[in-house]
Parts: structure tokens; sequence; C-alpha cells
């Protein structure tokens, strides 16, 4: 019987599952006692300086480093002649795979500069004063090129062409000259004329959105630390420090055995964290100057070299019976993939219908690259993109048949047995319990007022497991040491802590949970793909119960029994039956205790690659304000309902959606890079790129859904990151309710909402 | 970088007078750490001038109130005898940045700097303030209006500093108000910023009014038309319309990352109205 079979979370009575215990990380992050990524200071530490390009899109011509070089207090400088050439190669990177070829050229510039803060060169001086001067002396000759921004204006035929070899792939025959569109990707199901002829109410329109950051508060921040026996650490915040022992490796031309990579505490990654961009650049600049060398990016840098996400340009068609059964579903998305190629359009298309049991869907991807930073993983990345245009398209289609949105959402939602489009039929999911969730909850029943409008939209996100290492070890007075691969980027300390503790039958306080760094684990995928409550969890409950079959083990040996005689119960070993013999249980703190002369240290370790994650659903309703003389949007309430399977620790669950929501309201209303005309960001700094403050925002109200993955012992989904995806349409149909306009561009900020009450009055 | 902390005005004057290079004065520094952070600046030597008591008070003076330059926007809020008097100033300053921002940002600074978007000027300017310079040459005064020139320019010749704001006295039926737009409620930079302060007769009819503009042109304006439109009515829509259409016509801002022409015409409109209409309501009940 597997694992999942024998506890199917039905019936089960749990002690720690569903507790909100206090927070282990939460007195070291209020009093700064918490170590994050910059707060690392070796002795005879340099610091690091990156010069980057002022330009969207130009040929390097040359870089002359010497008075750089000469200067006092520099001890290295490093260029593209510091890093080997990397081969065309794919390789896994969270939720977004990367080609090295690509990662090396992003992180220090080869043949061209293609965009607006792109590495050219980097200094490591004795202060960060000096290294900053030094970045002015470096002289870099450009040959300026036309730029281009927009995945709609790169895919003309007369764009600027970023990359001569580049040429499209899902085309047949292949094409003969190059282009920005690196790939087209399709998701097909049934036959969609044939869907859209069986249509009464058509609705068809075109939605744009900005690319937008993760926002972390954290920016990269690494120490590198290279030996002179080839041997080289890595301290960094990272949502994946083998993945950047890997790529760290690989572009320093190291063994990943000479790579130890220490993860900090995590000030927010989103996806963001999932890339190498200065660690590579800091090892190399150790190995120069034989110090460590520490790197920090400003905001400013985070803003212009680091990952955001795509901007969208889509077209969405949706065809329906006038009883509101949709029988065609189709999507056209472009998105940009920034300077090198990689957009989400694979997760976009693959999710763009993936709420709906439908007939008939066709979805095209095309991954466009333009002169913008390089897109990251962002919160279901892609997935929140194609939501905007598909449920907004949703909205509007429930106006046209006069049904009401829920409804016509619960009339087509997928469910157990749903074959989705791109591919798998689902299991037991919960989009018609979050679509009741939201129609049940007293937010969704408020009368509203003058101006006031409400919106609901829902989405999908996939999860994912993925490769999991952890070991547990009982220490001498019977409390557990954990170590897991993975840095808590959601509380997975909490929930670790309190998963080994349901099965340990002690107090989750019980267990300290430790994040491992490279050296002390086998591999872990990163933290990403809301895998890990789910897929590192699971491996925990095994390696607990490894625990808990030597420790039976112990016992049976002290009490001179068959080891099949005795059970784990509460915290204690017991015999089985009385038949087994008259014996007092033996608590864990007794069996650690007597642990040496048992036969020594006791401990549980695991290593697999987890399978079996639960897609996570949710609907939202929003309920915003407009002023009709200045296009103001104000947020007046926001349920979230979210299926998480089996909440563990609920608040931090709370806190996800809550978290999810916020960043999907600065997405709807604010947030946006604003390019000069020469192609550089106008605004990388928080004052001008407006994520909301919490001023902006009223409580967001949650509900906890929860149908169990029957492929997680205790039924845990991954929810990190689905409560984003509907956030931008729900906005969205909610303004279109207040003031009769739908809007199709985001961000809807006020001179857009004024301009569309102007035309519409 | 050299940094000063004198403790007397002809002290901090001397300083600057005597430095040949780059100096720059700091109160809270909000916006100076900032820029010399950002590489905007790169001072030889900064004045720190709070330890200056004569900029640090509030006092009231000739019936209406001086107060220092060095006097952060809390320590106005926090006055609930100014505040009363002038409730509108009191709203800029509540409104640059943030409570930590606004407990170390001072009214001088955030003049000073001359963003064309600070928000406590157009209230002053609405308020009339006259300000006292103090330099090498001894003393001026200055309406609050004509310092600044354009972003990040003002009139002060080199090492005059601006030591304090003289809010003049006026009737028992007036009151001001400000209000910006931004797109935040918070940590945010005015697209628009109005506002207007008015006083009335006993019979409630409009004596004297004055109207500032910030963020839509090269600095922050006094608009007269729009203070003669109000003045000699009784403060009714027409007249408000007047006055509102007038702030939409003095305004000349241009494109930018925060917001566009169009708009910021508009809505210099729309926020003159509603400012007007909170002064006129706050006077009424003076």
């Amino acid at each position: 019987m597997s694992i999942a079979e024998a506890d199917r979370p039905e019936g089960k009575v749990f002690k720690q599952i569903g507790k909100r215990i206090k927070r282990p990380d939460g007195v070291d992050k209020v009093t700064g006692r918490a170590r994050y990524g910059a707060d690392l200071n070796l002795s005879g530490m340099l610091h690091g300086a990156t010069l980057r390009s002022p330009h969207a899109h130009a040929v390097l011509i040359s870089i002359d480093t010497s008075k750089a070089e000469a200067m006092t207090g520099v001890k290295a400088v490093v260029t593209r002649d510091d890093f080997a050439e990397q081969p065309d190669e794919m390789a896994a990177a969270g939720e977004l795979p990367v080609n090295y070829m690509h990662v090396v050229r992003n992180v220090m510039a080869r043949e061209k500069v293609l965009y607006d803060g792109h590495p050219v060169a980097a200094v490591a001086a004795t202060s960060m004063s000096i290294a900053r001067k030094a970045l002015k002396l470096i002289e870099v000759k450009y040959e300026v090129l036309p730029h281009v921004i927009e995945p709609d204006e790169a895919m003309k035929d007369d764009a600027p062409i970023l990359d001569e070899t580049l040429f499209t792939d899902g085309v047949d025959p292949k094409p003969t000259k190059p282009s920005n569109v690196s790939k087209i990707v399709k998701i097909k199901k049934g036959d969609i004329e044939a869907g859209f002829e069986q249509a009464e109410v058509i609705v068809e329109r075109t939605y744009h959105t900005k690319p937008v950051h993760q926002g972390y508060i954290e920016p990269q921040a690494c120490v590198a630390s290279y030996s002179e026996d080839g041997s080289g650490e890595l301290w960094v915040t990272t949502q994946g420090p083998f993945m950047y022992r890997s790529f760290t490796a690989r572009l320093c031309g190291m063994d990943v055995s000479k790579l130890k990579v220490t993860p900090s505490e995590m000030g927010g990654g989103f996806g963001g964290k999932n890339n190498v961009y200065g660690e590579p650049v800091a090892m190399v600049l150790s190995r120069k100057s034989n110090r460590p060398v520490k790197m920090v990016m400003n905001r400013g840098e985070v803003f212009r070299a680091t990952g955001p996400t795509s901007g969208g340009h889509m077209t969405v068609k949706l065809g329906a019976t006038k009883d509101g059964r949709i029988t065609a579903a189709k999507a056209d998305l472009a998105f940009q993939a920034g300077a090198f190629p990689g957009a989400p359009i694979g997760p976009a298309t693959m999710t763009a219908f993936a709420c709906y049991d439908l007939e008939n869907v066709l979805a095209t991807g095309y991954d466009v690259i333009s002169n913008r930073p390089k897109v990251a993983a962002y919160r279901a990345p892609g997935a929140q993109v194609i939501a905007f245009a598909v449920e907004s398209a949703m909205d509007e289609l429930a106006k046209k048949l006069e049904i009401e949105p829920i409804d016509l959402r619960m009339q087509n939602a997928a469910k157990e047995g749903t074959k989705a489009a791109y591919g798998p039929v689902f299991g037991p999911i919960g989009m018609e319990e979050t679509l009741q969730a939201v129609k049940d909850h007293p937010n969704y029943n408020v009368p509203l007022g003058p101006n006031q409008g409400r919106g609901v939209a829902s989405g999908f996100w996939f999860n994912i497991g993925g490769e999991t290492s952890v070991t547990m070890n009982l220490n001498e007075d019977g409390t557990v040491a954990l170590l897991v691969g993975n840095p808590d980027i959601g509380g997975s300390r909490a929930s670790m802590s309190m998963m080994a503790a349901e099965e340990l039958g002690i107090e989750a306080e019980d267990v300290r949970v430790s994040i491992a760094d490279t050296g002390s684990l086998g591999f872990n995928f990163l933290s990403a793909g809301s895998r890990t409550t789910f897929a590192v969890g699971k491996t925990t409950i095994n390696a607990a119960r490894e625990v808990i079959k030597e420790m039976k083990a112990r016992a049976a040996k002290i009490w001179d029994i068959p080891e099949d005689a005795v059970v784990w119960e509460d915290g204690h070993a017991r015999p089985a039956s009385t038949n087994a013999g008259d014996f007092e249980p033996l608590s864990i703190v007794e069996i650690a205790k007597k642990a040496s002369t048992t036969g020594g240290p006791i401990s549980g370790h695991i290593q697999t690659n987890v399978t079996g994650a639960g897609p996570s659903l949710a609907t939202e309703a929003v309920d915003v304000e407009v002023d009709p003389e200045t296009g103001q949007v104000k947020i007046l309430r926001v349920t979230v309902a979210q299926d998480a399977g089996k909440a563990i620790h609920p608040s931090y669950v709370e806190g996800q959606f809550q978290g999810a929501a916020v960043q999907g309201i600065g997405w709807a209303l604010n947030e946006e890079y604003i390019y000069d005309d020469k192609g550089r960001l106008e605004n990388p700094n928080f004052l001008d790129y407006r994520i909301p403050v919490a001023s902006d925002l009223p409580m967001i109200d949650t509900v906890i859904v929860e149908v169990p993955n029957p492929n997680h012992p205790y039924g845990v989904r991954g929810i990190g990151e689905t409560s984003i995806v509907p956030v931008m349409a729900a906005v969205n149909n909610a303004i279109e309710n207040a003031i009769g306009v739908r809007l199709s561009d985001l961000p809807m900020s006020p001179p857009k909402v004024l301009k569309a009450i102007e035309e519409n009055s | 970088m050299r940094y000063e902390a004198p403790e007397s005005l002809d002290a901090a004057i001397a300083l600057l007078n005597e430095e040949s290079g780059t100096a720059r004065v700091l109160a809270g520094g909000t916006d100076l750490i900032v820029q010399i952070r950002a590489d905007m600046v790169d001072p030889d030597l900064v004045v720190d001038i709070k330890k200056i008591d004569e900029m640090r008070t509030i006092s009231e003076e000739n019936g209406g109130w001086r107060v220092g330059a060095a006097v952060t926007g809390a320590e106005m809020n926090e006055h609930a005898a100014f505040k009363a008097a002038w409730p509108g100033v009191c709203e800029g300053t509540d409104l640059i940045g943030s409570t930590q921002i606004q407990s170390r940002a001072t009214i001088g600074g955030n003049l000073c700097n001359a963003s064309p978007a600070a928000d406590s000027v157009p209230a002053m300017i609405a308020a009339g303030v006259t300000l006292t310079i103090a330099g090498p040459n001894g003393r001026r005064e200055l309406a609050v209006e004509d310092l600044n020139q354009a972003p990040g320019k003002t009139a002060l010749e080199k090492a005059e500093i601006v030591v304090s704001f003289a809010f003049p006295a006026r009737g028992a039926v007036a009151s001001d108000a400000y209000l910006r737009l931004t797109p935040r409620t918070e940590m945010d930079i005015a697209v628009v910023g109005v506002g207007v302060s008015l006083e009335l007769d006993g019979d409630g009819t409009c004596r004297a009014a004055r109207v500032g503009l910030g963020a839509v042109a090269i600095k922050a304006l006094l608009v007269d038309e729009a203070a003669q439109a109000l003045i000699g009515t009784k403060v009714d829509a027409a007249a408000i319309d007047a006055m509102a259409a007038a702030t939409s016509a003095a305004a000349k801002p241009i494109d930018d990352k925060r917001g566009t022409k169009e708009y910021r015409i508009k809505i210099a409109g729309v926020l003159a109205k509603r400012a007007a209409g909170i002064a006129l309501e706050r006077a009424r009940q003076n």
C-alpha cells in the first residue's frame, strides 16, 4: 500500500496540521538578526560594482579597462573576456528553462548590449566608492543600433533584429530569415472552427499588459570567495542554491564539487531569484583578486537588469450557445521575452482555458525578444498575463449572455475527469468549490454604491514536485533537526516542522528546520512552482516515517521483542498488543537518550523526484470605486478563494493569498516600465514604479478551500501562485461594472480610466 | 565630503561662503541624501542646519505665524494651534513621503529642493507666505512663489539660507486646503497639487483668495486669475467653476513618466474645485 493510500486525508484527525503556530523565523526577522544576502562580511572582502550599458541596443566594439585597473584600491576588473563561450544548451531553471549560451551573455554582454542596464564590465575594489569611481574610468566604445521594446513592433518585418542567428522555431518549413520571434507554440483540442460555428454568441477583443517586476524588497546580493586551491564558496539570496551552484560552476568553469552555495535568508523572490546575475561575476572577480567579493545590486540595477515578467499582446475569442455553454475558445498571445528567448508562452497557452471544461480550444503563443531585460519567472508565470485577457473575455461573454458571471463559470467549470486542452485528465480540483465560496461570501452580497463596481475572475496554476532531498536527525534530547534544501520563501520552515511533528507525535516547536548548503544534502530543485510545501513536505513526512521505523526497531531491541510487535503512537513506542509483552511505552526522548547504546544516532534520509502535484484553482471578487472626475480606482473589497488541498499553517496560506492579490492589484492599476525614446528605463525605482502601499488596500479577505490532493499524505497542494492569476481581470471587470466601459490595456491608471469614462459619455 | 553642524546661522553662512567646491545645506536630508546616493550630486561640504535654534521653532508673530525652515512636517502637524490656523499647509506637509519621512523632512528643504511637485509649496503660495533669507550680505525677504526658478534651481545666492516662513495674519472667517493627485495614496509624487486659501466677509463674500498650483509647470505657480474668479463672489458653484477653469488654463504641464499633459490640465481644475470647496467649508466653520 502506498503512503498516499494509507493516509487519505479524509477522516484523519490532525494534531499539528491546521494550527497557527508561531513562525520560527519571526523573532529574528523583526529584530534584524536574520541574515540576508548582503549581511555577510568576510575579512579582506572587496566590494564589486557593475558597469552597465546606457544603450538599449548597440554593438560592443571595445572595452578599455586599463585606467580602472591602475586605480589604487582596485583589485580586479572583469569583462566578456573573462567568461568562456557556452554552448547552445538548455538547462532547467524553475518554471522557465534557460539556455547557457544566453545565460553567459546576460551575465556579461559579449557581441552586443541588448538592453539599458546590460552588464559590460565589473570591478572589485577595497571600497564601494572606489569601485564606483573605477567604473567611470572604463572606456567602452559602442555602435548604437535601432532598438525595439514592444512585442508587436519587434514582430514586424522591418524591426531591428537582436540576434542574427535566431530563426523562429515551430514553423514549417524552417524560415530563411532571422526573426525576433524565437518560437511559436500551439495548444489544441477539438475543432476550433466547428466550435465557433456552433456558437450563438461570440466575443473577441485584443488586450495588452505591461511587463511588471516581481518587486522583491531585498535586491540581489552575494559574497563569492574563490580559493587558490580551485574551490569556491557562494553566500547568496536565492530561491535555489543548487541551481545557483550549477549555473555559477558552469559559467566559471568549475566542477560542481568545488563550489559550495549557502543560501541566506530570503527577502522576497517570487520567481525573480531563480536565475544568476552577479554571482558568477563576483566569483570571477574573487578568482582574479584572490579575495572574497561582495556584490549587492541597488534598486536601479534590480529594475534595469533583473527579470520582470513578460508584457503580453493578446487576442481572445470565445463562442457560446445562448444558454451559456462555451463551444470554442481561442487565444493568440505574443509575449515579450526580453533580450533572450524564454517568455512563459508555454504555461500561458497551457493554462489559458484550464479553468474550463471545453471541447474546442486553440491557444497560440509567440515568444518575442526585444531590447529589455530577459524575463524571469514571476508567480504563476504567463498564467496571469493570459488570464487578464481570458477572464475579461469571460466577463464580457457573461454580460452579453445576461448570465451571472459566477454562474457562467460554474456552468463551464473544469472538474475531476475533465480533459485539459494541454493534455492531462484532471483528478479532483477545486474550481467549482472556489466559485461557490466566493458566491457564498458576505462580500459578494454587499450592496454597491454610486460609481462602484464588482468583478469576478478565476485562475489556474499547475504546481510542481521535483527533485528533493531531506535529512531528519533525532537529537540526543529527543528533539528533531530537519535539514531541507529549499530556501524558506513562504513559511516552509513552519510547515515542515508541523508535518514532521504530526508524523512523530510531538510538538512542532520540538522540530527545528535548517536550510542546508549545497554540501550538506543531495540536489534539491528550487523553491518555485509552489512545490516546497507539497514536495519537501511529502519527503519530510517520509523521512519522519524512516525515523519512526528506526525508533520502533530500537524499542524492539530494548524490549527484546520483534520489530513488527512495536507500534508508534503519540510520540511513543508501544507494544502492538498485550501478546507482544507488557512494557511501559518508550517516549521519543527516552529512545533518543538510549540511542548510543542501541545502535547509534537515529536519522531518516529521503531523496526522490516527487510527483503528483495537484493543480490549485482560485476565484476572486473585487469591488472598486471609480472617481469619475479623476479616473482613480479605489479598491474597496477583495475576496480570494483558493484551493489549498490542505492548509498546513492557515495563516501562511492566507498570507500567500493576500500577497498575491496585492501584487495583482499593483499590476492592474499602476505598475509599468516607462522607456524614453532611446529605450532607457525612466522609472527604475519604487517611487515611480508604483507597487501598492498599505494605504492603497483594504483588508484582503480569504477563503481557504480544501479539496485534498490524493497524491500527498495530507492532501497538500501548492498555494503560492494561483491567487495572483485572476486579480487583473477581476479588477478590470469591476471597473467595467462601475463605469460601463471595458478597458483592455494594463495598467488601468487614472489617465486611462478617465479617458475611457469621457469617451463613453 | 566634509560634514558640519554649526549652532548659529552666522557660522553656517560663513561655512557655505568659504567653501570653494560644491556645498549643500542639509535639513532633513530626505532629498539630499537620496541625491547623493543616486550620484546626482557629490558635495564637498554638507552644512547641517538642524542645530540652529531659530530654524527649529514655530511661533506666533504679529497675529500670524513664523515657522523655522528646519521644522519638520510632523512637527507642524503636531502643533495644534498652527494646524488649526493653516490646515491646508499642514495637509501638504502631511502628504510628503510617509510618516517616517515626515519626521525628518522639513518645510525649508521641501521648498529649497526646488521640485515643481513639492507638496508643501502650493499651499504656502496660497497662504501668501513671505520668506526670510539670510546670507553674507545680511537678511532679505522674498515671496515664497519667487524663490524657485526651475527644477533644482532657486533664487538663492551663494551662501544664502532660507531661515523662516512668515504666515500672514488674516480675518476670522478664513481657511485653506491642499489636494494633490497621485496614483498611489502615499509614497508618491504629485501629478498635480492645488492649494487654495480664502477669506470671507461677515456676509460670506470672498474678500481675499489665493491659489497655488504645483506639478504642472517648471515651478509651482501662483494663479491670480483663479483667485480673482473667487474674490467678490459668494463662492457659489459658478464662481468655483470659473476658478477651476482658470486653474486649468494656467497649467502648463508636460507629458512625463508621472502623467500626461492633457490629464494634468483636467485634474488641475478638478482639484482646484475640490480644494476650494474644502477651504470654504472650513472657513465657514471658523
